[in-house]
């Protein structure tokens, strides 16, 4: 056997890379529900002399969070108000957010959902006695844009088949924007700053991850929207299962951290998401607790969320935990609560649930019914279905543990950390909320930085826009990158690098590693490198145990902050030696950068927000609960690439709709 | 839940323009021994079990055997993904099973109305294109402040 001193990926990465100059109008980077929904519509703004290019790590036809299907569209307003998804919105999120961008999206999401299906999404309708049918029988119903009925759980969810979901949305983007105008199979990794004009986007360089091949692509405006973070944190399931994260593993910070780097102002980055979810295999339970009208028990088969016990502890937290509907992080709190004093686990009760349904149907209905539990997992997350398989669970006989997860970042979910951005230029929208280009107009969803934009998971103070309200925000932001580019015709985009200088940045990795590899005989240990598979485990090590992971049940001190803030700086300085051997690897190598610069940040702002705002999601132990008279405001942070500085500042929240 | 390549079944889709698997994954994780003429997973542990690439094989070369770390042996969960329908097949690990059939999309592959023709008018205004097809105007908020 030859000595293991050599790549093992079958795509070996060489010294020297080809390297393609490109430049575009418009840049968009990523390639899911926001990165689609942009490539559906900036075509529709653009002029002829206009160019558009789509760079997406993976295939567009699979990629993002809705690669493997999804069994509901969680915002579809319907019947309701923007101004009642507004005050859902803050409630869930403990009152600190936009609403002038939840409204905005609140405005333009249903015209998403109703295109999706058109493309051929199927969506359950109610038929004329209310009974529920699927997404095909249901097309005897109508449309939902001519009026049809969809199937609600909840105020805001419908429920759809799903499978397939991604791959409509993907068609429709890539017939609109044109095959011709996507790069996939691109890891962009660095975005890069104007030589000449102050504060101005004006390109980005990434790599192939089939071909040695560097790209630089210079563009007037970009749009960055590449989904929230994942694997930051160490994950309760540490070997083969810490694929199996809630949210789709290849999610790697690199929309933050593209953005960051660049000095696009951050904004509730504190802000974080541990959804309860089936334990292990992270099946959603939303259907059971919506749908099948499904209690959890604590493990003294008590329904703990109704006892006088959780109803003090939400009276805590009031006036969000005392409205009708509890915000996601106090549902957690009340878990963990059980948890903690010796009550555990938190069961899913499917066989009351099921039964007592069972007492209202007849023998087809109960079949179907059991077939909509099992989609739900199907739908989006097979693996769950198969640990009911491989553990002999049918919902009927056997109810199965809840638990919250590590924790996520994300600004599309019940989460709503990212970048601080423009909304809608509204007379009714402060001034505060408005940023001003250099040509002093205001772009909606652009960052602090004169070009760059962001969605979906991007935009910051605004969450549960979920898939639907993620295309939205992609198609409007979409408008505003033609526009832009429109307004700064003249503009000429320059790159204070040379393309050599970008190919020593983007290859280091590969060139560290043909370097060194050959001293020792194991490639992996070698005193003058670091594997990215190595600084994975360091990172996630050090955030599971100071930065309130799952080892501490959430919680952390100043004291844990700031000693975990001295090991991030040791892990960007040891970054400088990552080193990989091919091309997946390479990919690796620039996804742990992304994370570790987005777990910074993060902590940088629970470390500055001196209250525990969000209970449930996190706790700041030396300081426990709300304290609204010092904190009811947004926390901010910008990295200034010159002086390689972050400042986290205070930003006032403004109340603009009535209670 | 990470998915593996049957050898006998696999054939490195060698009449195809792409390996099926590793143009899919959207973690990059397939990829093909060009020697064998066979795909693997590269990095099992950052499989999402999302089976793009088991619904996308050709040869139905590919399963998903459930994680070591906390899925018992003996089950196995294995879509057939038609045109108009997905059908799924349970096997518990008693024995039992399960078929499911789901619909995944009303129209052809292919033909999602992109709009192609649809050029917007005014950029300065807040509606998307298709909004602005339709007619429609941006409501003014009630409720404020």
């Amino acid at each position: 056997m030859a000595l293991p001193n050599k790549p093992t990926g079958e795509l070996k990465a060489v010294r020297d890379p080809e390297v393609e100059e490109r430049e575009v109008d418009i840049l968009i980077v990523g390639g899911g529900m926001a990165a689609s929904g942009a490539a559906f519509e900036v075509k529709k703004w653009m002029s002829d002399d206009q160019s558009v290019l789509l760079v997406d790590k993976a295939a567009l036809e699979r990629s993002g969070a809705v690669a493997q299907g999804l069994s509901a569209i969680n915002t579809y307003i319907g019947e309701n108000s923007p101004e009642d998804y507004v005050r859902m919105v803050r409630n869930d999120l403990m009152g600190i957010v936009r609403e002038d961008l939840i409204f905005d999206l609140g405005c333009h999401v249903d015209d998403s959902v109703h295109l999706f299906e058109e493309w051929g999404l199927p969506i359950w309708k109610k038929n004329e006695e209310g009974k529920n049918l699927d997404g095909k029988k249901g097309q005897k119903m109508g449309t939902l844009k001519a009026g049809a009925q969809p199937v609600r759980t909840g105020k805001w969810q419908i429920m759809i088949n799903g499978e397939s979901y991604k791959r409509i949305v993907a068609e429709a983007a890539k017939l609109a924007i044109g095959e011709e105008n996507v790069l996939e199979r691109v890891f962009i990794v660095e975005l890069l700053l104007d030589a000449n004009k102050e504060n101005q986007i004006a390109g980005a360089v990434g790599f192939s991850v089939r071909e040695n091949k560097v790209y630089i692509i210079k563009c007037k405006s970009m749009l960055v929207a590449c989904g929230g973070a994942v694997n930051i944190y160490q994950p309760r399931s540490v070997g083969e299962g810490k694929g199996r994260a809630w949210y789709p593993v290849w999610n790697s910070g690199s929309t933050y951290t593209l953005c960051m780097r660049v000095g696009a102002e951050l904004s509730m980055m504190e802000n974080r998401f541990t959804p309860a979810r089936f334990k292990d295999g992270y099946g959603p339970v939303g259907a059971w607790f919506l749908l099948f009208k499904a209690k959890t028990l604590n493990g003294l088969g008590e329904d703990f969320g109704s006892s006088d016990a959780a109803k003090a502890e939400l009276e805590k937290y009031a006036p969000y935990g005392t409205a009708a509907v509890t915000p996601t992080c106090l549902r957690n709190h009340l878990m963990l609560f059980e948890m903690k004093e010796g009550r555990g686990p938190i069961m899913m009760d499917t066989v009351t649930a099921l039964a007592e349904l069972g007492k209202t149907m007849d023998k087809k209905e109960l079949k179907h019914l059991e077939s909509e539990a099992w989609e739900d997992f199907l739908d989006m997350t097979c693996g769950q279905a198969n640990l009911w398989c491989a553990t002999d669970t049918e919902p009927e006989k056997k109810n199965s543990e809840v638990m919250p997860t590590e924790p996520y970042l994300l600004g599309s979910h019940s989460g709503c950390c990212g970048l601080w951005t423009s909304g809608p230029d509204l007379d009714w929208v402060p001034d505060d909320y408005k940023i001003k280009a250099d040509n002093g107009k205001v772009y909606n969803r652009m960052t602090t930085v004169n070009g760059l934009f962001t969605a979906g998971d991007g935009v910051g103070c605004s969450g549960h826009k979920f898939s639907s309200g993620s295309h939205a925000e992609g198609r409007m932001a979409a408008k505003q990158l033609v526009r832009y580019a429109k307004d700064h015709a003249d503009f000429s985009p320059a790159l204070a690098q040379s393309a050599d200088e970008l190919v020593d940045i983007v290859y280091k990795p590969v060139r560290t590693y043909l370097e060194h590899c050959a001293y020792t005989t194991a490639d992996d240990i070698n005193p003058n490198y670091i594997k990215p598979n190595g600084m994975m485990y360091r990172m996630m090590k050090a955030a599971h145990e100071y930065g309130a992971g799952t080892a501490t049940f959430y919680q952390t001190t100043s004291k844990n902050l700031e000693i975990i803030m001295g090991m991030l700086e040791t892990m960007r300085e040891d970054n400088e030696k990552l080193a990989a051997g091919d091309l997946h690897e390479l990919m690796r190598a620039w996804e742990i950068q992304h994370r570790i610069w987005t777990l910074e940040s993060h902590l940088r702002h629970i470390q500055y927000r001196k209250e525990t705002r969000y209970p449930g999601f996190y706790y700041q132990s030396d300081y426990p609960g709300q304290d609204d008279e010092n904190w009811f405001c947004f926390v901010n942070s910008k990295y200034d690439p010159k002086e390689q500085k972050w400042d986290v500042f205070k930003k006032d929240y403004i109340k603009m709709f009535k209670d | 839940m990470p998915s593996f390549v049957i050898s006998e079944k696999c054939d490195g889709c060698k009449g195809g323009d792409k390996t099926a698997c590793m143009y899919i994954c959207p973690n990059d994780l397939m990829v093909l021994e060009p020697n064998e003429m066979k795909a693997y997973n590269q990095e099992p542990d950052q499989c999402w079990e999302c089976f793009s690439c088991v619904k996308i094989c050709p040869t139905q070369a590919i399963e998903v055997r459930g994680y070591a770390d906390f899925v018992p042996l003996g089950s196995s969960v294995m879509p057939m993904l038609g045109t108009e329908d997905v059908m799924w097949t349970c096997k518990f690990r008693n024995g039992t099973i399960k078929r499911f059939k789901f619909p995944i999309r009303t129209t052809p592959e292919g033909q999602a109305n992109a709009y192609k023709d649809l050029k917007a008018n005014d950029i300065e205004s807040q509606l998307l294109s298709t909004e602005e097809a339709d007619g429609k105007a941006y409501p003014q908020p009630g409720e404020l402040v």
